[in-house]
């Protein structure tokens, strides 16, 4: 019984978060995308996930996208964190806790401010 | 790695990146056998024999990104050293089953840990696999599929914030009902 209830209230979350889409649409989609391979799981990386979709929880932050992807070869700075808003540069974050996260989205993510201090140099 | 929920999460990363379009998880807590046994079944692309061969060796790994692959390794040395067991099947084509034994009761048992947490990561983390996770009891069973769940959502990311707090609600309510029954 509980499952059809809340798989209606599913459809009423779709809904809204359709109607708020329409608004917001000229911006287009952020992404976050947290690196869970077994380095950086084993740095923390599931708490820095966490941390993520509690921070877009917490603020109601629409319009985010966070996936995971596997080792990406910088296993030493582990927990990574890469964020892409629509036509900028991939930007990827080192050495990121819960706490570093908080910074990263609340200047990256939601102002669009790069915070350098925690960026990996790239070279090549 | 200090809890076996984060060595689920590692496994279950190796099944994506064999390309799986769905990966069944399940953990039992058998109480009456003093057992836990965790299974994680997927559909990718398989092993070769020889490759199973040397799975257990940490210098021999598929990764491109660097020449020491550790996940399964651990994974096995830790049911090894309380009275567990740690199998593999694999077919070229048809996909991998890997299931670990441990003695529930054993003291060197790591915790299972925060496997809500694991199950929201992945779920959100890689939205293009079907996820069937199941979480047991004895024969107290909780499964969360999310084929329909994406089926009502199509368009909407998992990581839109109402969504993230019906996931976490859905495993919370998931996991207390499992549990009640064992109390």
């Amino acid at each position: 019984m509980n499952a059809i209830k809340s798989l209606d209230d599913l459809k009423k979350i779709r809904e809204e978060a359709l109607a708020k889409r329409k608004v917001t649409e000229t911006s287009g989609a952020t992404q976050v995308i947290v690196g869970m391979g077994t380095c950086g799981i084993a740095a923390g990386a599931r708490e820095t996930m966490k941390a993520v979709l509690e921070y877009i929880e917490a603020k109601n932050l629409p319009n985010i996208v966070v996936t995971q992807t596997g080792c990406i070869g910088l296993c030493e700075q582990e927990p990574i964190l890469q964020v892409v808003m629509s036509e900028k540069e991939k930007v990827t974050y080192g050495k990121v806790s819960p706490e570093v996260v908080k910074t990263i989205m609340e200047n990256h993510v939601e102002k669009g401010e790069v915070v350098e201090g925690h960026v990996i140099p790239m070279q090549g | 790695m200090r809890e076996l929920s984060l060595h689920i999460l590692d496994i279950a990363e190796n099944s994506v990146s064999a390309g799986a379009s769905k990966i069944e998880i399940s953990v039992n807590e058998n109480l009456n056998k003093d057992e836990l046994i965790i299974k994680i079944t997927d559909n990718g692309k398989g092993m070769s024999a020889e490759k199973m061969k040397n799975l257990a060796d940490p210098f021999i790994t598929s990764r491109t990104t660097r020449k020491v692959g550790l996940g399964i390794p651990f994974l096995k040395a830790a049911a090894e050293a309380c009275e567990g067991s740690f199998e593999i099947r694999s077919e070229i084509g048809v996909g991998t089953e890997v299931e670990v034994h441990f003695r529930h009761s054993h003291i060197d048992r790591m915790p299972l840990g925060d496997l809500k947490s694991t199950w929201l990561n992945l779920l959100v983390g890689y939205p293009y696999v079907h996820w069937v996770l199941d979480y047991a009891v004895n024969i107290n069973t909780y499964r969360l599929d999310d084929q329909p769940i994406k089926e009502i959502l199509i368009g909407i990311p998992l990581s839109d914030p109402q969504v993230i707090g019906y996931l976490k609600n859905e495993i919370a309510n998931g996991f207390d009902s499992v549990i009640n029954i064992k109390s």
